[in-house]
């Protein structure tokens, strides 16, 4: 387990997924400060690149994905607290012409 | 050496005949048919001073396609970073040359129109272009520079190449430095819808009156449509494979960011592509994502300094009006120096916070508004195009 602190943000209180600001090997324990809240320790489960994010709950099938408070999208699978958030189990929601039946 | 002054609020720029106020003394060889660029380049090789722009339009659009391309040419010559236009056609264009000139002159500046056609050719027309735009350029460099109010600029924001940064640094960064623009009575450029749908209704809160929200909400809904009605998700386009990589994961993620550089002003207005403002303070233009459609937009729509900011790196820049690059993160900022001109990564060390390095951009504003060349200008990056919104007939 590293000692090394990584540097991580959450925008808001409210969201499920924060970004780390350096890139993370696994198993790496982060911590997560949002002002006015116990911070969180997150275990991080996989190598998450810089500008990446990760759960810091978990996250069910189907629900909202939320950063700086809004919707960015639907988990297409359930997410482990530290693991990777990106397009392989988030999607959009808006702008999906591929969902309209033909 | 002594170095070019920064007064707080002020800038020297060149009054117009309208009174608007240029940061540049561009003359423009305007062309407004693909088939008189090649002419129009030889031009602006042979006379210093001038430029212009290459592009494939001007002939076979009709209806509201037609008139958004002739709005763009029009807007383009009236910017005050223009001195003096010369407009180029070839002469059986749908987009004629001397209609455009027309449209021009209304502001007062010299104007003049010339076509291939009429000129016995290209070789003609250079010789004949070349010596007006001789005579107009000997013109604008004897014009004195004057101080100038902020509150005179109107400023295009931009972000292309983005990345998780974004909207964490240089996005916010430029929303601080577009709050301080309004409150000195300036007009700040919000555009690209489609990097706004998912944060339409934070800025349909923030409208000045109903008719602006009810705006907001119609022009996010066609651009959306637009992608539903290809039956495509518009993540095959927006995010790109670059957005991507840097970590944004939807085009709602990306746009949370994007809405970020209008700041916390009020929305006074929502124009069309290429429309010049009515209000002044925080205007949303109706524009694509695409970086150089969008860029002309508000060049066309008057903005004579744009600030763009980049977590992957872009060299663009506009033949007009000088465009500042702010990288999102200091890795970018290191390795692309040669096309960046701030950089916001120290947010994200920590080492500024959004505010102060707002302020650097706003002095960044005055000395490039007084002549202070961006890494754009340098490099000559003259890039041009504009949004169709209808077939090629």
């Amino acid at each position: 387990m590293s000692e090394q602190t990584f540097r991580t943000i959450m925008m808001k209180s409210i969201d499920n997924v924060a970004v780390t600001l350096q890139d993370v090997p696994p198993k790496t324990v982060v911590i997560v400060n949002f002002p006015k809240d116990i911070p969180l320790r997150i275990t991080i489960k996989e190598q998450i690149s810089f500008g990446h994010k990760f759960a810091v709950r978990p996250i069910k099938k189907g629900d909202e994905i939320l950063k700086y408070g809004e919707i960015i999208g639907k988990a297409t699978r359930d997410i482990e607290e530290g693991e990777h958030v990106h397009v392989h189990n988030l999607e959009g929601i808006r702008g999906r012409g591929d969902k309209v039946e033909k | 050496m002594t170095k070019l002054k920064n007064n707080e609020g002020e800038f020297l720029g060149y009054r117009r005949p309208d009174g608007k106020v240029g940061v540049r003394n561009h003359v423009l060889i305007l062309p407004t048919i693909t088939c008189a660029t090649q002419t129009a380049q030889r031009i602006t090789e042979l006379v210093q001073g001038t430029v212009t722009f290459i592009h494939q339009h001007g002939c076979a659009q009709v209806g509201v396609d037609y008139e958004q391309t002739f709005r763009t040419y029009v807007g383009l010559g009236k910017n005050p970073n223009v001195f003096g236009v010369i407009v180029l056609g070839l002469g059986c264009e749908a987009h004629q040359a001397r209609s455009v000139a027309a449209e021009i002159a209304k502001c007062g500046k010299p104007v003049q129109s010339i076509s291939i056609q009429d000129h016995g050719g290209t070789l003609s027309t250079i010789a004949e272009g070349a010596k007006a735009a001789a005579k107009l350029v000997q013109e604008a460099s004897t014009q004195m520079k004057e101080w100038c109010n902020f509150s005179e600029l109107i400023i295009g924001t931009e972000c292309g190449g983005s990345d998780a940064c974004s909207g964490l640094s240089a996005n916010p960064a430029v929303g601080s430095v577009s709050d301080m623009i309004v409150e000195l009575g300036g007009t700040s450029i919000l555009a690209e819808t489609t990097e706004l749908i998912g944060a339409e209704h934070l800025l349909a809160k923030r409208a000045a009156n109903d008719q602006v929200a009810k705006r907001v909400y119609e022009v996010i809904h066609a651009m959306e449509n637009r992608s539903i009605q290809m039956g495509v998700d518009i993540r095959t386009g927006n995010p790109s494979p670059g957005n991507i990589a840097g970590g944004l994961s939807s085009l709602e993620e990306k746009s949370l960011g994007a809405a970020n550089k209008s700041g916390k002003s009020i929305l006074n207005e929502l124009i069309n592509y290429a429309e010049e403002p009515k209000e002044k303070g925080l205007v949303w233009m109706d524009t694509p994502g695409h970086d150089i459609e969008q860029l002309t937009g508000m060049v066309a729509g008057g903005a004579q300094v744009v600030l763009f900011t980049t977590g992957r790196g872009t060299p663009t820049g506009s033949p007009i009006a000088p465009v500042i690059k702010i990288s999102t993160n200091t890795s970018m900022f290191e390795k692309m120096g040669d096309n960046m001109d701030l950089n916001a990564g120290t947010i994200i060390e920590g080492k500024e916070t959004v505010e102060e390095v707002g302020k650097r951009i706003l002095r960044e504003i005055g000395l490039v508004s007084s002549g202070k060349l961006t890494k754009a200008e340098i490099l000559k990056q003259h890039d041009f195009g504009i949004w169709r919104i209808g077939p090629t007939f």
